[in-house]
């Protein structure tokens, strides 16, 4: 198991990369790329079983980001476990890039599932998870979903689904940050108390502090432990988190502008919280 | 010849597939009763499941099997296989490059007793716009069975309009040879070409004989698969005869009306006409009422067939 002063120092790194990312383009999702640098962080470097060498693997843990527009945050993840050249990153959605927005399993070596249609990733995951455990594979699929995007109905039929099949090898994550891009989530359609809907619907529940890893860690680790029903863990989490203003910006932040001198700004930030300067 | 239910040979050859092709898994959305594959559940358990009321997520649970390999087999009534999950197939299915093969029942008319709700006029026309799709569409049981195994061998998503009950035999099972990207030229002539698909194909055929009482020679050809269209035939017969009429039991928009006069526009500009759903709901009732209400008979076909030969020879220089 990783330490968490590891995991603390990719996820930074993970943040640092994505707002490279995002600021050399200009423009970009960034307010919900950094609310799951952590998650992604425990996931690329700790929980999932991986192999850069052999993408596709069939036995392998499989990711899929339902709020895909998270892409860029998964990308810079990707690049740092040696599926592709960090130089890729800096090519995100310019012609002929292999890393679009959206997250696009045609396009991008290490990516498990295209998405980019809110609520349809999840439902992709139950039947991904069906399929790993009818092939017999001893393996966990991962979802990863918006609260916002819980405002589509076919989330919650993808939750029907994983409680009646009984699909312990699911593990979803919410991205609890209450903002969507026209507000607050609680304002635009209020998705109540998350863990007593997702309970209410056949998951096993756990409220997590989205930025912290040995949290997020210990709470996948109870998530395994579940015998005969889906996980889902709700992880508290802050849009833009990481840059004070990205995350002032609230709302906004969910696609903003990133001028240069921004991203010089935001990276500065993310360094002085490193305590080292990242590259 | 099979004089089976069409949902029947389709539940057969699935069982009798399943069996040999671990990889096949059926999803329904609790119409497995209706579309004859509820008893593959005792035969597959865990390769044959119900989604339950639940479409959308019936059509992305597909794509996530298929990312593991498994070649899944959906199936409910044509409009919610087509336009009430258009996104989930775009996206999760044909974006994606899933190899899902959708199975809508009911086409147009046949949804019968179920009326307008349920009496898909356009989901050909939702989904051929869609990149990537194949769409077929049988007249009978010979030339279901014989699709089958090719669209299950297709790598990529295929959209078959499936009626359910019996269709009239057309082919001969000993001798029919069936290729998924080519339609079937059933009878040749000189004067127009009737290019029409499913429960159709029988009326264009009753139509040649009213025409030839004119004096008009018609070519029948049978696009069983309308997308990709095979505009070789297509464009073989219409350079022959120079009209064309189209007959199918859908939309005139957006079918396979649309499909042969894009072909037709592009590279052989003919006159033509199309017989089908003339832009119009549907509503309840028998098949032989909705096909009358409908405007889907042989003497439909012939009418157009003779408006469109009028055409042709206001263009013939004199």
């Amino acid at each position: 198991m990783a330490d968490n002063v590891f995991l603390e120092k990719q996820a930074r790194k993970i943040r640092y990369l994505t707002v490279r990312e995002i600021g050399t383009l200009g423009v970009g999702h960034i307010g919900g790329c950094l609310s799951i640098a952590e998650l992604l962080s425990v996931l690329y470097f700790d929980k999932m079983n991986i192999d850069p060498a052999n993408p596709k693997k069939a036995e392998r843990d499989r990711l899929v980001i339902s709020k895909a527009h998270a892409g860029p945050a998964l990308y810079a993840a990707l690049s740092m476990r040696g599926y592709f050249d960090e130089a890729e990153l800096w090519t995100l959605n310019k012609p002929n890039t292999c890393l679009p927005s959206h997250c696009d399993m045609k396009r991008t070596v290490g990516v498990d599932m295209t998405a980019g249609s809110l609520g349809q990733g999840i439902s992709c995951g139950v039947g991904m998870a069906l399929a790993s455990r009818l092939r017999g594979y001893d393996a966990y699929v991962y979802a990863i979903v918006g609260d916002g995007e819980s405002q589509e109905g076919q989330v919650w039929e993808a939750a029907m689904a994983a409680s009646h099949f009984g699909l312990d090898n699911f593990i979803v994550f919410l991205d609890y940050n209450r903002l969507q891009i026209d507000g607050f989530t609680d304002d635009i359609m209020s998705t109540g108390d998350p863990a007593a809907r997702w309970g209410a619907f056949g998951f096993d529940t756990q409220e997590v502090d989205g930025h912290d890893v040995s949290a997020i860690s210990q709470a996948i680790g109870r998530a395994k432990r579940v015998k005969g029903k889906p996980s889902m863990l709700i992880l508290h989490t802050v849009k833009g988190k990481g840059v004070s203003f990205i995350e002032a910006a609230g709302a906004t932040n969910h696609n903003m502008i990133l001028t240069p001198e921004q991203m010089e700004t935001a990276l500065a930030e993310i360094n002085e919280a490193a305590g080292c300067e990242l590259s | 010849m099979s004089v089976k239910e069409m949902r029947a040979i389709y539940g057969e050859w699935l069982a009798a597939e399943m069996k040999k092709n671990e990889n096949i898994v059926v999803i329904d959305a609790d119409l497995a009763r209706a579309n004859g594959t509820l008893s593959l559940r005792d035969k597959f358990p865990g390769r044959s499941f119900d989604v339950g009321v639940a479409e959308s997520n019936m059509a992305s649970v597909a794509a996530g099997m298929a990312s593991y390999g498994y070649i899944p087999f959906i199936g409910t009534f044509c409009p919610f296989a087509t336009r009430r999950i258009c996104d989930q197939i775009a996206i999760s299915i044909a974006y994606a490059g899933m190899n899902v093969k959708i199975v809508g029942t009911d086409p147009g008319v046949s949804a019968e007793m179920n009326g307008g709700t349920h009496l898909s006029v356009e989901d050909v026309g939702v989904l051929r716009s869609i990149p990537g799709m194949v769409i077929f569409e049988p007249v009978d049981g010979v030339q279901l069975k014989s699709a089958l195994p090719q669209i299950a061998a297709y790598e990529g998503p295929v959209y078959m309009r499936l009626f359910r009950k019996v269709m009239q035999p057309v082919f001969d099972e000993a001798s029919y040879k069936f290729d998924l990207f080519k339609a079937d030229v059933l009878r040749e002539g000189k004067d127009i070409s009737l290019f029409a698909s499913g429960l159709m194909l029988p009326e264009a055929l009753k139509a040649t004989k009213m025409l030839a009482a004119d004096g008009i020679s018609a070519e029948v050809v049978n696009i069983h698969t309308i997308k990709p269209l095979d505009t070789e035939t297509v464009l073989r017969s219409v350079r022959k005869t120079g009209v064309a009429v189209t007959c199918e039991n859908h939309n005139v928009i957006g079918g396979l009306g649309s499909a042969v006069a894009e072909t037709l526009c592009r590279e052989y500009p003919a006159p033509m006409r199309m017989v089908g759903i003339q832009d119009r709901f549907g509503v309840v009732g028998t098949l032989p009422y909705l096909m009358e209400k409908m405007s889907l008979t042989a003497e439909n076909i012939y009418t157009a067939a003779i408006e469109a030969v009028k055409l042709k020879k206001q263009e013939e220089p004199s």
